[in-house]
């Protein structure tokens, strides 16, 4: 991996179709699998999913205290659940506490009910300053937190994986779930943002 | 834990990298990695502290320097080569055979 100084870099788009390549013609990686892992990240997974747990917490509260209780497995009777899903804690923001979630030492993240992470959690900017000042990273979002509101925020781990349980919006009441999923953006279910009526 | 990956709290890096409407992958070759890796989990290959380990090995500029999915790159390549699963040498003559294939 090391590269003489004399040597240009060689792209990195060789580097990984090299990697790809011999590892299919070892067997190693068995033909059409990469494409099927990546469809399912680009078509199955992402923040539609979490909407859907987050609208029936918002709509029926005995699966709301199951959820944060054991978020894992009122996750997984949805449905969602595997790699970076193993073991999921849910926190509520209430007008009391707002939750926002980090990965300060890389970009952990509830793959099964929010896909993958947007660049920016991945980020430097973000990792090292949410857990310095969040109330000013959250302002850049847009999201202002009244100072009479505690900010929580939660640094994922390899094992542990957060998801935030966003305030249901006024004048929502008698709701489909399906009509409330609607409302749930991926920044409310991360905490930098918020779930609002349409204006 | 003392590196750069221990990044909390630490001043200096700038503003929020913020994009609408932003794709999942933004390169190709990201996209392949991310697949090549994730398969290669599923098999069985490496655990995800493996690949964190290999990871933290990246010397620490070179790091710094490096977008998220080419730090993937660097960390995937050193633990296919300590499973001794491919060689240096191998994925050294491929790059040059698909440079004169001229294709990427």
């Amino acid at each position: 991996m090391s590269h003489s100084h004399t040597k240009p870099p060689v792209p990195v788009a060789l580097r990984v179709k090299a990697i790809e390549t011999l590892l299919t013609e070892k067997g190693v990686l068995g033909t059409g699998v990469v494409d099927a892992i990546v469809d399912v990240f680009e078509h199955e997974l992402g923040p539609k999913n979490g909407a859907k747990v987050v609208a029936k917490a918002w709509a029926d509260p005995e699966y709301k205290s199951w959820l944060l209780k054991d978020g894992t497995a009122a996750i997984e009777s949805l449905g969602f659940s595997g790699f970076q899903g193993e073991y999921m804690v849910v926190v509520e923001n209430t007008r009391e506490v707002h939750n926002v979630v980090v990965c300060t030492l890389c970009s952990c993240y509830p793959w099964p009910v929010l896909g993958l992470p947007p660049n920016w959690y991945k980020t430097a900017p973000y990792r090292s300053r949410v857990v310095l000042n969040p109330r000013s990273v959250l302002a850049e979002f847009d999201l202002h937190i009244p100072d009479d509101v505690e900010v929580r925020v939660w640094d994922s781990t390899s094992d542990v994986r957060y998801l935030v349980l966003p305030e249901r919006p006024a004048g929502t009441d008698g709701w489909s779930e399906e009509q409330l999923a609607a409302l749930v953006t991926r920044d409310s279910m991360i905490g930098t943002g918020i779930c609002r009526l349409a204006a | 834990m003392n590196s750069m990956h221990d990044i909390g709290g630490m001043d200096g890096v700038g503003p929020l990298p913020l994009e609408e409407n932003e794709p999942i992958f933004h390169e190709e070759w990201e996209r392949r990695m991310f697949g090549v890796k994730v398969a290669l989990a599923i098999e069985g290959v490496y655990n995800i502290d493996e690949t964190r380990w290999a990871m933290e090995r990246i010397p620490a500029l070179r790091w710094l320097q490096s977008s998220y999915y080419e730090q993937w790159v660097d960390g995937v390549t050193r633990s296919l080569l300590e499973k001794d699963i491919l060689t240096q040498e191998e994925i050294d003559a491929r790059i040059e055979v698909l440079k004169n294939q001229g294709g990427e």
